[in-house]
């Protein structure tokens, strides 16, 4: 036993384990680079022969016995057990465990302390490559802590990884990490803010739950939408870490739901899923949101929120399944008279958005999106319109085999209940040899659902190839798919039978077995025209081992005993010969095979039927013994058995149901499709059950949505962003050349449709301030007469520009009133030279007295010179310029009072503008004033409390600096301040500003026709030409313009 | 949602793990090993598998197990198809996703991996902005990091993540600006034993390298765009563009990318371009059996059938194979059974064939079903369902793109019933 005993001494474990190999040949050398593992991480399997180090490891601890399980002789083992052991723990222990692991994370300890930045990082990653290993490093806490502050952001990176890995273990160390990180939230970088929020919600230490509420609201309230993911993800968090929190997380769960970015769509509703699924009041008023905004969602995104809205619907709308109710029309008089009083069904209209905002989603690239969308058509929509995504589903089967697996087990479900669905794509399920076990089996299933007598032929032409199959397992499930057939469809069960028949000689036993099993249940169901069958399968009893199949034979000879009168008792002689080294199962069969002979055939089996009897009483096996005990005391007649004797032939020999051959998947449509309990068809954690269709649907009108004001904590950000989105939606839509107008007609419909409702309901919706609500006007930028029928007109759409975010969106309509078609429509030379335009795409061709409108972007940096361009058709060149609006070199900016008294703080004296103007007492009201500056600049409202103070903020387009319009309303006059750094541009703004609202005092109804005169006195110039009465009536301009005004 | 993610390879070590919740003991794996055990060959494995408080959902790509560790209900596809974004990722990254590579780039690994996924929801899939935060790792770059002390993880957030093109990053220049697009049909098929086709359908896919400056926003459109059936888009495509004209329109992501797989409706008959004459027979009694292949060409539209490889799985019972080919090169591995001949272009002067006997187990019966023939081949420049791209334009930018299209047809999986 002592290490003396060894021939050599070993410093290392590797020199040991050269040894070991000489002695033992078998064992493999562990790799390199292993020798770090630990004993705890690495339970030894036999299979993996010892290539770790960590199962040597293991043996100080006693577990040695398992470490060279498998294909050694035990004798040597034994032997050298005791030596082995003892050189390996005494090795173990002085050269290995201690001093080695210790120095190396000693090492790593002294690079994390060290000063040198890249040695910090080296170690860093060295401790990376630990924790993915699964190897411990916990020890190296406090140095690794040490660098959560560094200015380097991959180092800091790997900290964070660190730190989430094992702040659970250390908790009292991770406190000191905290404050890095609320220092980092608030940071201006928003990538920092987030990242410092991913970590702090993912460091699970009950202390800091406040600290992470407190991050968590914030956050919610952050400008940057992806920040606002992040806090969407810290809600689950945090509500795993402290389930307490429920109430407070569901309120920023809620305001986070009202979001409008696309990016925290998804994964707040994850959040919601997660802390309060049955919170569905939360999602009435976003529903509509949440459906137009589906499609812009990122792709993991939508997943969640198609199951989200699956759930919903089936609690709000009614059944659109019209056949429950035709059916119920004929059931009875009473019925019908219910029937007819009840409406025809018709869809809700939401419901409808659902269905047809989804649809397009069938044709992601992501298989998880297109088999959601496929559950909520199965799910929701109306019975003739689930079959588009049948086709979808059929694409999917081309993707990995994962993605196959799943999908079948989808369309198996589906096409029990609908087998029309997939019968055109009978061809896409056809088994190929490369298939794995489990896809075929499953494709085998769908194939089977999918018969029918047209189809039957084919189909079983298709099986036997399959019975043939090398995949044992396959064939015999292939067999018991015929079998399947052979029922459902009584035209081919005879030939489904004599088929089965024919596969008993088979030479492979299990395809004899199954084959053997399926008859037996065949026969069953028609047991009067088979006695050929049963004597045959009683010829084959000889050859067939396997013992299902031999059980299976010997209960048909029991049950049709009658109808083979003379072979049953010869297979039961046969039996009692070789009764004892049968399994149970066969046992179990013989006896009942004995004792139903008895009854009926007592005179020629009585014998054999004692003898197996007492064989049986004998036997090893208690089942066996219990059955022969109680089929004795109910056949053979005794004083104790008594009255249960005479029903003996009843009870043995009563007819029995035929047994249904039916579908595996018969029972999973009790789960959604699509999800993981449907899958593993049992319930998994978390499954939210599909609740039936109301009878009633319950109130509609909960989710009509008031258009939302721009509330104080939105800020900047995320204002641009939201109308990002919907501005790439018009945008694309409107720029014609992009989206065809097919498209933006049933959006702007659907639009229309859903705004409308509300804005009729409440009269709070007419105060709307949104900046993008503003008027809009346009101008001329080319009369048709001076280009030669072409003719040109743009406004500003005020939107964020879609090509750059340092431009101005313009919008031109072209409209062509000659009567030729005009060609390649496109922007030529341009000045000043280095004029920064994004050009609209060449119109190849305007037919006569069509017009078509497309967007241009126009950097016009802060300054209103005008952009001189030339529009070029084919044939001419006409320059034209456009010349912008102070007010439109702006966008809007939302911030709060506090925020803009703030910013106002910074930007006084040089930058500071003011003057008074004369109010109109009719245009006090905060409406009318903030209609009239939003008509000259498109700024945003700063939303502040009733008083007479109005506050607005804007951005210029170009270099995004502040400007701040603050009107201060005394009785008659009002003071009109604006600050920002662009004097001129104030000084222009202020005179606009000023205009606008003295015009507002002066002629309070007509302020916007005349605003717009000048706008079209170039217009009107060739009819003034010829009506010179008519123009020089001033009125008459105006009138003219009127009329003009809403066309526009 | 993804709990955690053990990396498994095919002697059954996990050599990677990451959480993203608390930790799950790498003990939960023992159900997989089990599954595995199970299992005749890897691809058997059940992608499912449900354990007492875990579910295990799996995919198995380049030999390597990737293991997701479920707590509670969610779309298998959801994570089936993460797991496979995953692989894409590294493959992106390291040009191949091995056990070696992902130990050597462990860190990186890591880094995506973080990136990927918070508490368990996927972040950011898209490897464009992937690459904006970490930068994958090249020789040059890890030399230039050692002296400048510059990292590969970015500062800032993407630009991707906040766009409404999330799949383009803005101030993409190249000096050489270039779209070329890979029109590729796969033919699926099943021949039956008298060359009769079963079934045979045409799945094709459009790949695309793009490498323009700026912003550019591409169309393009088809000859015959009525031959799709069934399509699906990189996100990039305007769908309703595509309802109503038929034509492609988009902003295109920067490099390698996807735009389009579709499916050809199976109601058009589809050309076979090859055929096989076979006769393999075993006789009853002898432990010999026959083998004779011939393969040709058949509705090529003129084009040479290239790469061809011709595997089949031969029955349990076959020792060793005897044969002479005409042509190409013939592996019979005695263990799989597998024997593969490697064709390479058929001569239609002269056709391959591949000819001799197959030694049988002494004593072993007949088996009782003759091999299924797998078939590889190409053909270039052609789509065999006739897709033709009828022109590409490019608006946005002011600059000539170099613009290429090629066609190529493909086996799919293809197989002869003999």
């Amino acid at each position: 036993m002592s290490v003396q005993n060894f021939p050599p001494i070993y410093s290392t474990v590797v020199e040991i384990f050269q040894w070991l190999k000489s002695v033992y040949k078998n064992i493999s050398f562990p790799e390199k680079g292993s020798c770090l593992s630990s004993g705890r991480s690495l339970a030894p399997r036999g299979r993996r022969s010892c290539s770790s180090i960590g199962c040597i490891v293991s043996v100080p601890f006693g577990s040695h016995n398992n470490v060279w399980s498998t294909g050694r002789d035990p004798a040597i083992w034994e032997a050298d057990t005791d030596a082995v052991y003892a050189a390996l723990s005494h090795h173990l222990w002085s050269t290995f465990t201690a001093p080695e692991a210790k120095s190396s994370n000693e090492d790593l300890k002294e690079m994390l302390e060290s000063n040198k930045e890249s040695l910090k990082l080296e170690a860093m990653k060295r401790v990376v490559g630990l924790i993915a290993k699964g190897k411990n490093a916990s020890e190296l806490f406090p140095a690794v802590v040490k660098n959560v502050a560094s200015k380097n952001i991959e180092l800091k990176k790997l900290v964070y990884v660190y730190l989430v890995r094992y702040a659970e273990e250390q908790q009292d160390l991770a406190l000191l990490s905290i404050s890095t990180f609320q220092r980092a939230l608030k940071e201006p970088n928003q990538f920092i803010r987030a990242s410092a929020l991913r970590v702090l919600s993912s460091i699970r230490v009950s202390i800091i739950v406040p600290i992470m509420m407190l991050a968590i609201k914030e956050a919610s309230a952050d400008m940057s939408p992806y920040v606002r993911k992040t806090a969407a993800h810290a809600i689950q968090k945090l509500y795993s870490l402290d389930p307490d929190q429920k109430e407070q997380l569901i309120e920023v769960i809620e305001k986070l739901l009202k979001d409008k970015s696309t990016l925290v769509a998804g994964s707040v509703v994850v959040a919601f899923d997660e802390v309060c699924p049955d919170r569905i009041d939360l999602i009435h008023k976003n529903y509509r949101k949440l459906c137009n905004l589906l499609v812009d969602v990122e792709e993991w995104g939508q997943v969640v929120i198609i199951s989200m809205l699956t759930r919903y619907a089936r609690t709000q709308f009614t059944s659109p399944w019209k056949e429950d109710n035709e059916k119920a029309f004929y059931e009875s008089e009473e019925e019908k008279k219910d029937q007819t009083e009840a409406t025809p069904y018709t869809m809700d209209p939401d419901h409808r958005l659902l269905l047809r905002n989804t649809k397009p989603l069938l044709q992601s690239r992501n298989t998880a999106v297109v088999m959601s969308v496929a559950q909520l058509y199965w799910h929701l929509a109306p019975k003739h319109e689930v079959n588009i995504v049948t086709k979808s589903l059929v694409r999917l089967l081309r993707s990995h085999r994962e993605v196959q697996y799943i999908v079948l087990q989808n369309i198996a479900t589906m096409s029990i209940q609908r087998k029309g669905m997939f019968e055109p794509f009978m061809k896409s399920f056809y088994v190929r040899s490369t298939d794995a076990t489990h896809i075929k089996t499953l494709k085998l299933e769908i194939l089977t659902n999918l018969a029918n007598e047209a189809n039957i032929s084919t189909i079983l032409r298709e099986f036997q190839t399959y019975v043939k199959s090398q995949d044992k397992a396959f064939a015999a499930a292939t067999i018991q798919a015929i079998g399947r057939c052979a029922t459902d469809i009584s035209e081919v069960t005879d030939t489904c039978l004599s088929g089965l028949v024919l596969l008993l000689s088979n030479r492979d036993e299990t395809v004899v077995a199954e084959s053997v099993v399926v008859i037996k249940k065949l026969l069953q169901t028609q047991p009067t025209q088979h006695s050929d069958i049963i004597k045959h399968m009683a010829k084959l009893f000889d050859n067939i081992s396997v013992s299902m199949a031999r059980a299976s034979i010997l209960w048909l000879m029991g049950e049709y005993c009658e109808r083979v009168p003379k072979i049953a008792p010869d297979v039961l002689r046969k039996m009692a010969k070789t009764f004892t080294a049968e399994e149970d199962i066969v046992k179990l069969q013989t006896v009942n095979l004995a004792a139903k002979l008895y009854l009926t055939n007592s005179k020629q089996t009585k014998l054999l039927t004692q003898y197996i009897l007492n064989l049986g009483k004998y036997d090893q096996s208690y089942d066996i013994r219990d059955r022969t005990r109680f089929v004795r005391q109910l056949i053979v007649p005794n004083e104790k058995s008594g009255a249960l004797n005479k029903y003996a032939r009843r009870i043995l020999l009563a007819p029995k149901p035929a047994p249904m051959l039916e579908s595996a998947f018969k029972d999973r449509d009790r789960f959604q499709l699509g999800t993981l309990s449907h899958s593993i068809n049992s319930k998994a954690t978390g499954y939210q059950e599909l609740s039936d269709w109301p009878a009633v649907a319950p109130d509609q009108s909960v989710r009509n949505v008031e258009v939302v004001e721009p509330s104080s904590s939105e800020s900047e950000e995320q204002s641009s962003d939201e109308s990002d989105e919907t501005s790439s939606d018009s945008g694309k839509s409107s720029s014609g050349s992009e989206k065809s107008s097919s498209e933006s007609e049933p959006e702007q419909k659907k639009k229309t449709k859903t705004k409308k409702a509300p804005q009729k309901k409440s009269k709070a919706a007419a105060a709307v301030t949104a900046p993008s609500f503003g008027p809009v006007k346009t101008h001329e930028l080319l009369h048709h007469m001076t280009g030669k029928g072409l003719s040109a007109k743009y406004h500003f759409p005020r939107q964020p520009c879609l090509y750059q975010p340092s431009m101005v969106a313009v919008q031109v309509i072209l409209a062509n009133s000659s009567d030729h078609s005009l060609e390649k429509i496109h922007i030529g030379d341009r000045s000043p030279a280095g004029l920064n335009i994004h050009c609209f795409n060449t119109i190849e061709r305007l037919e006569p007295e069509a017009s078509v409108t497309v967007s241009m972007g126009i950097d016009f940096s802060d300054s209103t010179q005008a952009a001189n361009f030339q529009l070029c058709t084919k044939e001419d060149q006409f320059s034209v310029s456009i010349q912008p609006v102070v007010g439109e070199l702006l966008m809007p900016s939302t911030m709060s009072e506090q925020d803009f008294s703030k910013e106002q703080g910074k930007l006084l004296g040089m930058n500071e503008t003011s003057a008074t103007v004369a109010m109109a007492t009719a245009n006090t009201s905060s409406q009318a004033v903030s209609k009239q500056v939003l008509s000259v600049a498109n700024v945003g409202v700063v939303s502040s409390g009733p008083n007479d103070l109005h506050r607005f903020a804007g951005r210029t387009v170009s270099s995004g600096a502040l400007v701040l319009v603050s009107l201060e309303l005394k009785e008659s006059s009002a003071l009109l301040t604006i600050n920002t750094e662009k004097s001129v541009m104030a000084s222009m703004l202020l005179r606009d500003l000023k205009q606008a609202l003295a015009l507002a005092r002066l002629y309070p109804r007509f302020w916007v026709h005349r605003r717009f005169t000048h706008d079209f006195t170039l217009k009107f110039r060739p009819r003034c030409t010829t009506n010179a009465k008519r123009a020089s009536d001033p009125d008459a301009v105006q009138k003219n313009t009127f009329v003009k005004v809403p066309s526009t | 949602m993804i709990h955690s993610l053990f990396l498994v390879n095919a002697s059954g070590d996990i050599f990677l793990e990451k959480h993203w919740k608390s930790v799950v003991s790498r003990s939960v794996c023992d159900y997989f090993f089990e599954a595995q055990e199970r299992a005749t060959e890897p691809e058997n494995v059940p992608p499912v598998i449900p354990t007492p408080h875990h579910y295990l959902i799996s995919v198995l790509r380049h030999r390597i197990y990737f293991v997701a560790v479920i707590q509670s209900e969610v779309p298998p596809l959801f994570v089936i198809e993460f797991l496979h974004r995953v692989v894409d990722t590294f493959q992106d990254y390291f040009g191949v996703c091995t056990e070696a590579a992902i130990k050597d780039n462990v860190v990186v690994v890591y880094e995506l991996l973080e990136e990927m996924l918070d508490n368990g929801f996927p972040l950011a899939t898209e490897s464009n902005i992937l690459k904006e935060l970490i930068k994958p790792p090249t020789i040059l770059r890890t030399m230039v990091n050692t002296i400048t002390g510059s990292t590969n993880v970015g500062e800032q957030l993407p630009t991707g993540q906040l766009s409404v093109v999330p799949w383009r990053r803005t101030g993409v220049k190249y000096t050489n600006n270039e779209a070329y697009f890979d029109v590729v049909e796969e033919i699926d098929a099943i021949i039956d034993k008298s060359g009769s086709t079963i079934t045979a359908e045409i799945q094709g896919v459009i790949d695309a390298c793009v490498k323009l400056t700026g912003m550019p926003d591409l169309t393009l459109s088809f000859m015959n765009p009525r031959l799709l059936d069934d399509v699906s888009f990189h996100p990039c495509v305007r769908f309703k563009r595509w309802e109503a004209e038929r034509i492609l329109s988009f902003i295109p992501p920067d490099g390698n990318f996807r735009l389009l797989s579709y499916h050809v409706s199976s109601q058009n008959l589809v050309a076979i371009p090859v055929y096989v004459k076979h006769n393999i027979s075993f006789r009853e009694g002898s432990s010999q059996g026959r083998f004779d292949l011939t393969l040709g060409p058949k509705q090529t539209m003129g084009k040479a059938v290239e790469a061809v490889l011709v595997s089949s799985q031969l029955p349990r019972g076959v020792l060793n194979a005897n044969l002479n080919a005409s042509q190409g090169t013939y592996t019979f591995d005695p263990v799989t059974k597998m024997l593969t001949w490697d064709v390479g272009k058929i001569n239609p002067q002269k056709l391959p064939s591949l000819k001799g006997t197959m030694s049988l187990q002494a004593g072993a019966s007949k088996p009782d079903e003759n091999p299924t023939i797998n078939i590889q081949f190409k053909t270039q420049q052609m789509a065999i369902s006739g897709l033709k791209v009828n022109r590409l334009d490019m608006y946005g930018e002011k600059y000539k793109p170099f613009k290429g299209i090629k066609y190529m047809t493909k086996a799919g999986k293809f197989q002869v019933r003999t």
